[in-house]
C-alpha cells in the first residue's frame, strides 16, 4: 500500500470512529488503536501515538459546544486535573517499560469494561447528602440548568474521586485514550456529580490529561505526521460531525451496536496479544 | 482592570472554549498543509507502520521539528501542526490560572500553576 492509499483508508476509518464516538458519546479514540493494530497491521506504539493526538483535538474541539451549555464546572476538573495529568506522566514513562503484548491485553480489558458501560443507562438522581468538607473547602459545589431553573448539587468523596482519577491518568498515558469512562466512574459513582456535569467536565479534562502524556510520546518517536495526520483529522472532522447530527437522532440502538463493536474489538485484542498478532 | 465581582467561571469558560477552537483550527491547519505537501511529494512511497522504529530526532525535539518546517518538510510542518495541538490545553491551563488570579482566588491559582507545572515538565523535559 501507498502513502496516499494509506492516508484515505486510515482518514476514512478515523471520519467513522469519530463520528460513532461523538453520537454515542462513548469516544473515538477507544476504537481507533485496535482498528490500527488490527486492521492495518500498525505497532501499537505508534498507533497510541496517533490516538493520543486526536483525542486532544476532538476534546478541544467538543469543549465550546459542551460549554454553551454551561453544565461543566472548572474547579472540578483543574482540581482533579493534578490527579490525571501525574497519572498520565506515570502512564506515559510506564508504556516504554511493559511489553506491547502487556499494553494489548490491558487494552482489551478497558475495551471489554467501556462496552458493558455503554449498556447501562446513566442514572440523574440528585443526590442530597451533605457534600464532602473538602469539597466545600475547594468551592467544588456548583450548580447546572435544568428545566425548572438552576440546581444545586454536592460533591462527595473527593480522596476517592482524586485517587480513581490518577488511574484514569495512567491509563490515559499507557493506552493513547481519553479514558472517558474511568473518568465518568470517578466523578459519577464515587463523588456524586450530576451525570451532565461529569461528562461535559471530563470531556474538558480529557486534552489536558492528554497533553501530559504527547510531550513523553513526542520525545520517545511514537508521533509518527504520516499516521497523525490522517488520525487526528479524520477523528476531528467526524466527531464534530457527530456533535451536529447528535440533537436529531436516537441513539439507543446505536450506542447498543456500538457497545457491541466495542466488545468484540476488545476480546479480539486479548485474543492478539495471546497469539503475537499486537 | 476588571473588579471581583465583574468576572465569573462563566467568563472563563466562555474564553478558554474560543481559546481551545482556535488552537484546533490553527493546528488542523497546519497539519493539512503539511499533509498534502507530503503526500505531493512521498504519496506513491511505500507505507510501513508494522515495524516500530521510532521517528528521527529532528522529528522529536522543538528545534528539529521547527528547522524541518522551516524548510517545507512536508512531516515537519505536520509535526509543527501537532505540537500547537499540544500546546492548546496547556494554554487553557496557564490562562485559567490568570483568570483564577483576577477573581483573587489564590488556592486555584496554586492548583493551576501545579498542574502547569506538570504539563511544561513532560513537554519541555522530554522534548528539548
Amino acid at each position: 500500500m501507498n502513502n496516499l492509499e494509506f492516508t484515505i483508508l486510515v482518514g476514512l476509518g478515523a471520519l467513522t470512529a469519530g463520528f460513532l464516538g461523538s453520537l454515542t458519546g462513548l469516544g473515538g479514540g477507544v476504537v481507533l488503536v485496535p482498528f490500527l493494530t488490527l486492521v492495518f497491521k500498525v505497532d501499537i506504539r505508534y498507533a497510541v501515538g496517533a490516538s493520543l493526538v486526536s483525542v486532544i483535538a476532538t476534546s478541544s474541539g467538543a469543549a465550546a459546544a459542551y460549554l454553551r451549555e454551561g453544565f461543566s464546572n472548572i474547579r472540578i476538573g483543574m482540581f482533579l486535573e493534578i490527579a490525571t495529568t501525574l497519572g498520565a506522566v506515570f502512564g506515559a514513562f510506564l508504556a516504554a517499560i511493559v511489553s506491547t503484548k502487556a499494553i494489548g491485553v490491558v487494552f482489551g480489558v478497558v475495551l471489554l469494561y467501556s462496552g458493558f458501560l455503554s449498556s447501562r443507562t446513566p442514572s440523574d438522581t440528585a443526590d442530597n447528602r451533605p457534600p464532602d468538607p473538602l469539597a466545600t473547602r475547594l468551592g467544588m459545589n456548583g450548580t447546572y440548568p435544568s428545566l425548572t431553573g438552576p440546581k444545586n448539587y454536592n460533591v462527595h468523596r473527593v480522596p476517592a474521586g482524586f485517587s480513581l482519577m490518577f488511574g484514569a491518568g495512567a491509563l490515559s498515558g499507557l493506552l493513547g485514550i481519553g479514558s472517558g469512562a474511568v473518568k465518568v466512574l470517578a466523578m459519577d459513582h464515587a463523588m456524586g456529580i450530576p451525570f451532565k456535569v461529569s461528562t461535559t467536565t471530563s470531556n474538558f479534562m480529557i486534552g489536558v490529561t492528554a497533553a501530559a502524556s504527547a510531550g513523553v510520546y513526542l520525545s520517545r518517536g511514537y508521533i509518527d505526521p504520516g499516521l497523525s495526520m490522517p488520525v487526528m483529522l479524520g477523528v476531528l472532522a467526524g466527531s464534530l460531525l457527530g456533535a451536529r447530527v447528535l440533537a436529531r437522532t436516537k441513539t439507543k440502538l446505536l450506542r447498543w451496536v456500538f457497545g457491541a463493536v466495542i466488545v468484540a474489538l476488545g476480546a479480539e485484542m486479548i485474543y492478539g496479544a495471546f497469539t503475537g498478532k499486537v | 482592570m476588571l473588579k471581583r465581582s465583574d468576572w465569573t467561571d462563566q467568563n472563563t469558560e466562555l474564553i478558554i472554549a474560543n481559546l481551545l477552537r482556535a488552537g484546533v483550527i490553527v493546528s488542523a491547519s497546519i497539519v493539512l498543509a503539511g499533509g498534502i505537501l507530503f503526500l505531493a511529494r512521498h504519496g506513491f512511497s511505500h507505507a510501513s507502520y508494522r515495524v516500530f522504529r521510532g521517528e528521527p530526532t529532528d522529528l522529536r525535539e522543538f528545534t528539529g521539528i521547527a528547522r524541518a518546517a522551516l524548510n517545507l518538510h512536508g512531516p515537519g510542518i505536520i509535526q509543527l501542526g501537532l505540537l500547537f495541538l499540544i500546546a492548546t490545553p496547556v494554554a487553557r491551563v496557564a490562562f485559567a490560572a490568570c483568570a483564577f488570579a483576577v477573581e483573587r482566588d489564590w488556592l486555584y491559582v496554586g492548583i493551576s500553576t501545579f498542574v502547569l507545572i506538570v504539563l511544561l515538565y513532560s513537554l519541555l523535559g522530554s522534548a528539548i
